[in-house]
């Protein structure tokens, strides 16, 4: 995974709550065996008509947005299905980062496997981002948002910036753990399924 | 200070116990399908990794699967592809795969606990939102993304933030529990709490409405915790528990010592406390039918369409999203539920297609038919549903009804194999969540229980299974 740099640019608003998981990716799109590709189905059924043609009231088919890498979203974002194809296609597309009061539980989690950073603001401070036409400046080091006017602080667990900041593989700092995965095995109670 | 049961597992899989951070979580079940494995398999192998315990890992082939005559091939070619690359995984490192031909295949969420492969105080991962379902056993069981496939796969392990506990009680006894059922009881649960109300907790289910549940309706309700935000839910295991779970397939050979064990251990202590609360009365709750695209927007069979004020009572977003939903669905504030037709019946899903959901429901379907304008089918959980249910003849007052009998998969809940609704149907379904284009592009879904599902097809349009003679 590449580190996570500084970014800025103009944000995405996307004005919706509980934006799930089928629409950010429709399952008719998930029977790719591979993990690339998925920024054209990206909003699919909120892009295109029956016909594939561009819907012109969808914020995605605004061109002023198109170097955008934050997006900017209602509460509760990324709920329902665990498909990690939601994150393949929002970084494939371009985004980087996601902004919204709430998000998901596995959606979150799968964000940080895939170098996206999710930050939770309140309402009030998304509201007005969402309104923001100036570039803004994502600092994860600082864990700080600067716009024009202000500097907005964000929280983050420590180890999570870390593996977004380093750009770390997961598994293999997990299996530096091995004599303790061992350790825990040879107690454990759960019987193999064979 | 006393402990949750969901304390208690996770205590007891800690492997490295995160300071301030995620700790280090051992996996005791891994489920693997066809549409979430694919891209972890590939890791491995760029990896030259293998799978830590191929013997703790199973799996099956059941989202894109299609439900029709299982010996002619597979014309979606991207579907057969992803099955293929399954068995391939499956073969290459060493997991046993139960597969499209195999009597054990099925959906993942109903024949982990047929099979005797779900158990008490075990963590169960799959990379599915509806592995929730396992909950009901007294395990801690939750949906995982691709990347943590790959991560248990390697190292049968995970790295988590540990949920906050939520005790959802449900006090009270139904008044007509053919009728109110355990799908009634969350539907009422998530339109009450919302389909954030559970984010970042584990619920635990409690009180006289859930242990008056059996086994499998205990697992519907567990199953649709994700749809209210939740990581996992979960249930105390008691004897009705251990009971269903006793000489199966899988079950292990200790299975009493490992009860005894259980039985000792596996409740939350009366000095327990729980971040958060929540407590719904079902002596009076009346079926549910959803309205709008989440889950949260339901209502009683009883009443009518909401207004989208009625519905946000003043939060300017929730009113936005309803009013999007009631375009979506095209229905009109005021509209009573009962006046609503539908074009299509599904009666399947992890939720509600295991073998006592299709027996209830075909007690409404025995001798009457299908509404003319009303195409129904019925897709069993798992081939062994389907098995069981032949032998008790279910199939055949489902098909003399004009319901299609079908092969088991996971089918219209998401849409994924040919069994799809055109755009502006209607649907009364049994599964789990009614989002925009779930069941097909442009599809209208309602969500309902078996009994609903069943009595819509044969009216044509929703009633109130309440008033059904189902004798």
């Amino acid at each position: 995974m590449e580190p996570f740099k500084k970014i800025k640019t103009i944000v995405t608003p996307l004005d919706k709550v509980n934006v799930d998981t089928d629409q950010i990716v429709p399952k008719q799109f998930l029977k790719l065996i591979q993990k690339s590709g998925f920024g054209k189905f990206l909003f699919y059924n909120w892009r295109y008509d029956e016909d594939n043609h561009e819907k012109q009231d969808f914020v995605l088919n605004d061109k002023k947005y198109k170097n955008s890498k934050i997006l900017v979203a209602g509460d509760n974002f990324g709920c329902g299905s665990s498909r990690e194809h939601a994150v393949w296609a929002l970084q494939d597309y371009g985004f980087s980062v996601v902004i919204a009061p709430s998000f998901a539980d596995i959606f979150y989690s799968n964000c940080f496997k895939n170098g996206i950073l999710p930050i939770v603001l309140d309402e009030k401070t998304v509201e007005k981002l969402q309104h923001m036409d100036d570039e803004i400046e994502i600092d994860l080091e600082n864990q700080v948002i600067i716009t024009p006017e202000e500097k907005i602080p964000f929280s983050i667990d420590a180890h999570r910036k870390n593996i977004l900041l380093e750009g770390l593989d997961d598994i293999a700092q997990t299996l530096q753990f091995g004599d303790e995965i061992s350790k825990f095995e040879k107690q454990s109670k759960i019987p193999s399924v064979l | 200070m006393g402990k949750t049961l969901f304390e208690k597992i996770w205590d007891a899989h800690i492997v490295v116990e995160g300071q301030s951070g995620p700790s280090l979580i051992y996996i005791d079940r891994h489920l693997v399908h066809e549409v979430t494995s694919p891209q972890a398999f590939d890791g491995l192998r760029m990896n030259n990794r293998k799978v830590r315990r191929p013997d703790l890992t199973v799996a099956t082939m059941d989202h894109n699967v299609p439900t029709t005559n299982r010996r002619l091939p597979i014309l979606d070619q991207t579907s057969a592809i992803q099955i293929q690359t399954l068995a391939k995984n499956c073969k290459d490192f060493g997991i046993k795969l139960f597969d499209i031909a195999s009597p054990n295949q099925g959906i993942v969420h109903v024949i982990g606990p047929q099979l005797g492969i779900t158990l008490p105080g075990s963590t169960i991962v799959c990379g599915d939102s509806h592995t929730s379902t396992h909950g009901a056993f007294g395990a801690l069981a939750f949906g995982i993304g691709t990347s943590e496939v790959e991560h248990v796969l390697a190292s049968q392990t995970l790295w988590l933030e540990k949920p906050k506990p939520f005790e959802i009680r449900v006090e009270g006894k139904r008044k007509n529990p053919h009728a109110v059922t355990a799908k009634d009881i969350i539907l009422s649960i998530i339109k009450n709490i919302g389909t954030g109300g559970g984010t970042g907790t584990v619920v635990e289910y409690r009180g006289e409405g859930i242990t008056d549940l059996s086994m499998e309706q205990r697992m519907t309700i567990c199953n649709m915790s994700i749809e209210a935000g939740a990581r996992a839910g979960l249930i105390a295991p008691d004897e009705k528990t251990f009971d269903y779970l006793r000489g199966r397939k899988y079950t292990p050979k200790n299975y009493e010592s490992l009860v005894d064990y259980w039985r000792e251990t596996l409740k939350t202590d009366s000095d327990a406390t729980f971040e958060k609360k929540y407590v719904l009365h079902i002596d009076n709750i009346a079926p549910q039918v959803s309205w709008g695209t989440n889950p949260g927007m339901t209502c009683d069979v009883t009443d009518s369409i909401p207004s989208p004020d009625d519905y946000s009572k003043g939060d300017q977003n929730q009113k936005k999203g309803a009013q999007k939903a009631l375009e979506y669905m095209d229905l009109k504030p005021g509209t009573p539920i009962t006046d609503i037709k539908v074009d299509r019946v599904f009666i399947g899903s992890c939720t509600n297609a295991r073998l006592e959901d299709l027996i209830e429901a075909s007690k409404v379907v025995k001798n009457r038919k299908v509404s003319p304008h009303v195409r129904a089918m019925v897709v069993p959980g798992s081939q062994m549903v389907k098995q069981q249910a032949e032998e008790m003849g279910l199939d055949k007052i489902f098909i003399d009804a004009n319901f299609e009998w079908r092969e088991a998969g996971c089918s219209m809940c998401l849409g994924m194999n040919p069994d799809i609704l055109s755009p502006g149907e209607r649907c009364a379904s049994t599964s789990n969540r009614n989002f925009e284009g779930r069941q097909g592009t442009g599809g209208r879904t309602h969500l309902v229980s078996p009994v609903m599902a069943a009595a819509a097809a044969i009216e044509g349009h929703f009633v109130d299974v309440r008033e059904m003679d189902l004798r």
